[in-house]
Order: structure tokens, then C-alpha cells, then sequence
């Protein structure tokens, strides 16, 4: 600070210290707040002229005192400086005459001009429908307390709606917002929460709980900057910040039943195209191997018929050279293949004319040699 | 020497009680009534230095900026019955310092006397609304009609009401459950409605990869029945172009065939009678006039 550097700093400070006695206005001030300056001036005149008529300092070292003292009261009384996230308004007998950026500026004193130094660049939060302990320090940290009658809301379609959300804004134009609106703050607050609850009554309550809180945001910010500039506050609002938007409290399970029921339907039509993914290539496994055996018949049935034709042919060349003796031959092998397998009984019917033979068929079974009739 | 100092001084002095006197400062953000003993005088709205006479005239200064107001909730009924618990603020600003001091002097008995303003302004405007008009359709629309009647009236006191906004327009309590009520049955509803969806669609995938199936299949035996009715078919062509060359000896052949395939050794009996041809020389050795007779199963 320049006034540690004035008060301290120097060979006349020290020399100063020991004339005057020690101590004083100036010693005890690094840190502290600039004192009255009328009650400055007239300490400062009373030293002076304790000074003067003590006697007991010499002439040139009062002077010396003196000036030193009227420097650092012209110092501040006609400069004063703007830190950088500051901006300086001055005003003349209370009028607003000129801003000035961060820096070192001249100004008469007091009583003609007054200096108030808004901070413009920092930008305030407004925190609507919850209170976070540790607001400053960052999200996160702290416990989140909910503010139910400022987070819940009504939506177009008549359902309620809970809502977080944090505003943040910061002087666009500080001689407007110094001279125009009492209560920044407080108006900024109520503003927001009065835009949100006109654009949440505008609008469902499923666009809002999903899709819609960019534009939800971007409505918000503007219905807020509007009124805002309806009142010449020289606020401006720089972002609207959902935090949270749920279904009340008190129905949120509906909600996430929903959720559930959606998850739901998305399993169950999987599941479905799983089950058709499986049968249908099933099936038409099935179809080629129904197409491939009914192939195979068919050159089985094909092939079994040319086999039988050929052999028929063959035969049937053969026969042809010596018919009668071929059949008679052909005739009797194949008798004699079957009656050579076969259980027989042989009648001869000009024996046993008109009398029925009993023939115990049975019995036949069980005796394996059956002689009736002549053998 | 002495003395003219201190008439020096003095006069000084009195120049200074003077000026301290007679001269007020009006800041950017204020406004001043002047009275002389108690008469009106003037307003000054320009800021700045200004003067008056001393001790003959006061001055009374007045904010100029725009002051804010907020009501206490109201219940309020709206034209279709509904009940609303409804919260605003308004905005205001003192533009005729003279009729504020005199009906109401400070800005601490602003809140008792146009609260009650904005607050009927509020009911008459929200009596002829339906409750839908003030959540969503007509909000802005009621905001300017009351900001327009509190206006009106807030003239009376020297003010101008810049605008009035509703902050909260909320269902009480009471109705509040109900709304809670309904808007669950409605997350049942959908949630049922997604399940009985899901179900349907899983039915009707399930359906069509049934249907699927069952037209392979049928499809597959129709041309597998086709192929069977081809093969046969080729199968009869080609015994019938075999055959044909001489149907005799192929129905001899083939009788042949069939016996030796019919009577299979072990389970066939046979009652035969020695007349056959098989037996034409079994008690004739020179084989004349058989007489054959089909054997009796």
C-alpha cells in the first residue's frame, strides 16, 4: 500500500518519529482504514502549533514535520486508486460525473467529490431452491440444503416440478446499477425466481425433466435480462444454471418406475428378437435337411429303379434267346428257393376226394415233421 | 493585530455555519423536497450542490431509485374454482416527493399501505382467471393488467409502480397431494403402458419368427414332396419304358421276384397240392398233363 510506503519508508520518517515525540496519527496507521481527514487536518494543526510554541524544537524540523504531514494528506485527499476488479465512480456534490478504470486517479477532496469503487468484473452467485454450506468454496463440498417453497413449481400440465438452480450475474454498467435499483441482490433473486416459474408454467413436465433444460436455461436467462433492463438495474445475467430438476419428492418412485418400465420393454423385445434369431435359422436347418433327405429319396428311388431295370434287362436278353427254357428255368429255381425255406404240407387232392382232411394247423406248428396223406 | 486575527477568524467561522447552513447535497440516487416552514417549495431532482435559505427552509430527501416491495402470500380462488396460493413483488419508485411526504412520508409505511393495493389488484385480476390462464397462458398479460391498476392507484401516493411480477403461484397443501396423487397414477399408467408394449411387442416379434418357422417348414416339405412325386415319377417312366418291351415275361419275372420276397423262410406254411407244375414230375417222370392248382394259403 502506498501508505505503509509513506509512513514508513525514508530518512525524514525516522527523524520526523524522534522530533515529534514517537508515535502519533501516522505510526498506527499501516492497515488500518484512511482516518476522518478533517479530524486529520486538525490534530496535525494542534501538533503543529504545539510544535511551534513548545520551543523546544528548533524552526527547520517542524517545517520539515509539517510538510511531510500535508503531503500525505494531499495524497489522500486528491488521488485514490482502483484495484483491478474494480471500477471508480465519482461523483460532484453527489452528482455522478465520470467513471475510472483500475489505477491511480486524481479527485478534489472530499466534500466536492466522493468516490464509491463497485467491484464489476466478480461475478455474483444466487443460489434458488437449495442453500449449499460451502457455496463459496466450490461445489461438492458442503451438504446441500433443498428450500422446498422456492424449488417447487407448477408445470403447464399441471404437475409440480422441483427445481435447483443457481443465477449468476454481475455489473454491466455501474453508475445504473449504484443509482438505479436499491436492493440489487434481493431484485436480482426475486426476478430469477419469478422467470423460472414463468417459463416452467409454459412448458411439460416431460420436456423439462429431459430434453429441455438448455432451453429452459436460455428462456430463464432472457425473460431475467429483460426485466432486468426494464428497470435499468445495469445488471447483467451471464448464465441460469439447472441444477436439479426432479419430480417431487413424493412421486419420485413413479418416475423411476417409469424408467424401469422402459428398461422393461427394451429387455422384453430383446429377449423376443433373441427367441427369433434362434427358431428362425432353426428352422431353416430343418427345411434344408427336410429339402436334402426328400433329394435323397428321390435319387435313391431313381437309382433302385435303373438298378432294377438294368438287371431286368439283362435277364430279359437272355430270356429272349431261349424263352421257354429260361422261364421254365427261372421258374423252377425260384420254387425251389422257396420251398426250400418253407414249412410244407402237401395234399394230393385226388386221395382225399370229398372228404374235407383235418388239418391240425397248431399242431403243425409244434412237430416238425407233419406226414398226412402221404409223404 | 491580536484581536483582527481572531475577527478574522470569526468571520470565518460564520462564513462556514453560513455555507454549512445553506447548502445541501443531492446525490445521484436521491431527491429533495424544500419547505419553507413546512410549505412546499420546490423538488430537486438534479444532483448535485444546491442551495437554500437557512433556517427559513428545510429539505427532505427522498430515494429516486426503484424500490422494492414484496407481498405475503395470498390465497387466491381462480375463476374455474382452483385455489392458488400466489406470492408477488412489485416494483416501484417515488416520481412526486411532494404527495409522498404528504401521504406517507418514509419508505417504511410504503409496505403497509400499497401492499394491501397490490394485493386486491392481485385478486381482482386472478378472480377472472382461470387457473390455467395464470400458471401458463395469460401470466405475462395479468403481470402488466396489475402492474397497470397498482399504477394507477400508487399515483395517489406520489409513486410510480414500474411492475409487478407474480414470483410464486402454488396449489396449497391440501390440493398439492392430489396433484401428487394424480401425477403418480399417471407415472403408473405409462409405466403399464411401456410394460404392456414391451409385451406386445415381444409377442408379436415372437408371432412373426413363429409364422417364419412354420412357412419354412411347409415350404421345405412342399418342395421335399415334390422332389419324392419327381423321383417316383422318374422311377415309373423308367420300369414302364423297361417293362413295356414284353409285359409277359416282365409279369412272370416279377411274380418271380415277388414269391421269393413274400414267402420268406420260418414264417410261411404252405398247403400245397402235388398238381403243380413244381411237382409235374414228382409221380410222373415224363411230365404230362399237369393240372395246376394255386396253393391254398
Amino acid at each position: 500500500m502506498p501508505w505503509s510506503n509513506q509512513s514508513g519508508g525514508g530518512g525524514n520518517g525516522g527523524g520526523w518519529k524522534g522530533g515529534g515525540g514517537g508515535g502519533g496519527p501516522w505510526g498506527q496507521g499501516p492497515g488500518s482504514q484512511p482516518p476522518d481527514l478533517e479530524e486529520m487536518l486538525k490534530r496535525s494543526q494542534d501538533r503543529m502549533k504545539q510544535v511551534m510554541h513548545g520551543g523546544g524544537i528548533p524552526g527547520p524540523l517542524a517545517f520539515l514535520a509539517a510538510l511531510v504531514a500535508a503531503a500525505v494528506v494531499a495524497w489522500y485527499a486528491f488521488f485514490f486508486r482502483v484495484d483491478p476488479d474494480e471500477l471508480g465512480v465519482v461523483m460532484r456534490f453527489g452528482e455522478f460525473v465520470r467513471q475510472e478504470p483500475p489505477g491511480l486517479h486524481f479527485r478534489y477532496p472530499y466534500p466536492i467529490e466522493e468516490v464509491i469503487r463497485p467491484k464489476v468484473t466478480t461475478q455474483n452467485i444466487i443460489e434458488i431452491g437449495m442453500r449449499s454450506a460451502n457455496f463459496e468454496r466450490g461445489f461438492g463440498g458442503g451438504g446441500v440444503q433443498d428450500v422446498k417453497e422456492e424449488s417447487l413449481m407448477l408445470t403447464g400440465d399441471e404437475n409440480t416440478v422441483d427445481i435447483d438452480f443457481v443465477v449468476y450475474w454481475r455489473i454491466k454498467d455501474a453508475a445504473q446499477y449504484l443509482f438505479n435499483i436499491q436492493n440489487p441482490n434481493n431484485t436480482v433473486k426475486e426476478v430469477a425466481e419469478s422467470a423460472m416459474r414463468e417459463v416452467v408454467g409454459q412448458s411439460e413436465i416431460q420436456p423439462l425433466l429431459t430434453q429441455a433444460r438448455q432451453k429452459t436455461e436460455a428462456a430463464v436467462l432472457k425473460l431475467m435480462q429483460d426485466t432486468l433492463n426494464g428497470y435499468g438495474a445495469g445488471i447483467q445475467i451471464d448464465q441460469v444454471t439447472l441444477q436439479k430438476v426432479d419430480p417431487p419428492s413424493e412421486v419420485i418412485d413413479a418416475f423411476r418406475d417409469v424408467q424401469a418400465a422402459r428398461a422393461d420393454k427394451e429387455r422384453l423385445q430383446n429377449e423376443a428378437f433373441a427367441y427369433a434369431n434362434k427358431v428362425v435359422p432353426e428352422a431353416r436347418g430343418e427345411a434344408e435337411r427336410i429339402l436334402q433327405g426328400a433329394e435323397g429319396f428321390k435319387q435313391q428311388t431313381v437309382a433302385e429303379a435303373q438298378g432294377q431295370t438294368v438287371r431286368f434287362l439283362k435277364v430279359y436278353d437272355e430270356y429272349k434267346k431261349a424263352p421257354e427254357v429260361t422261364r421254365k428255368r427261372i421258374f423252377l429255381e425260384t420254387m425251389e428257393r422257396v420251398f426250400g425255406g418253407t414249412d410244407k404240407v402237401i395234399i394230393d387232392s385226388k386221395s382225399g376226394q370229398g372228404v374235407v382232411p383235418y388239418l391240425p394247423l397248431d399242431q403243425l406248428q409244434q412237430r416238425r415233421q407233419p406226414s398226412e396223406g402221404g409223404n | 493585530m491580536r484581536a483582527f486575527l481572531a475577527f478574522v477568524i470569526i468571520l470565518l467561522g460564520a462564513a462556514a455555519a453560513a455555507v454549512y447552513a445553506s447548502a445541501y447535497i443531492v446525490h445521484q440516487n436521491e431527491q429533495a423536497l424544500v419547505l419553507e416552514f413546512g410549505k412546499p417549495k420546490r423538488v430537486v431532482q438534479q444532483p448535485g450542490l444546491h442551495w437554500k435559505l437557512p433556517l427559513v427552509e428545510t429539505v427532505d430527501i427522498f430515494d429516486k431509485r426503484i424500490l422494492d416491495i414484496d407481498t405475503s402470500t395470498q390465497e387466491v380462488t381462480a375463476s374455474d374454482q382452483k385455489r392458488l396460493l400466489v406470492d408477488a413483488f412489485a416494483r416501484y419508485k417515488i416520481v412526486d416527493p411532494l404527495k409522498f411526504y404528504q401521504t406517507l412520508r418514509l419508505e417504511s409505511n410504503v409496505r403497509s399501505r400499497l401492499g394491501p393495493i397490490v394485493e386486491s389488484a392481485l385478486r381482482r385480476a386472478l378472480g377472472g382467471a382461470t387457473f390455467q390462464d395464470l400458471v401458463r397462458d395469460k401470466r405475462e398479460a395479468l403481470m402488466k393488467q396489475i402492474a397497470a391498476n397498482v399504477n394507477e392507484e400508487g399515483k395517489d401516493f406520489g409513486l410510480e409502480v414500474v411492475d409487478v411480477r407474480i414470483k410464486r403461484a402454488d396449489l396449497p397443501d391440501q390440493n398439492l397431494k392430489s396433484v401428487f396423487d394424480r401425477m403418480r397414477a399417471e407415472r403408473l399408467r405409462e409405466a403399464a403402458e411401456f410394460r404392456a408394449q414391451g409385451t406386445g411387442e415381444a409377442n408379436r416379434i415372437k408371432a412373426t419368427a413363429d409364422r417364419e418357422v412354420t412357412v419354412i417348414k411347409a415350404e421345405a416339405t412342399r418342395k421335399g414332396e415334390e422332389l419324392r412325386g419327381a423321383g417316383e415319377a422318374e422311377r415309373n417312366k423308367i420300369f414302364a419304358d423297361a417293362f413295356g418291351r414284353d409285359p409277359d415275361f416282365f409279369a412272370f419275372y416279377r411274380s418271380m421276384q415277388a414269391y421269393e420276397q413274400g414267402l420268406k423262410p420260418g414264417d410261411t406254411r404252405l398247403v400245397i397240392s402235388p398238381d403243380s407244375d413244381f411237382f409235374k414230375y414228382f409221380s410222373n417222370p415224363q411230365g404230362t398233363e399237369p393240372a395246376p392248382t394255386p396253393p391254398k394259403p
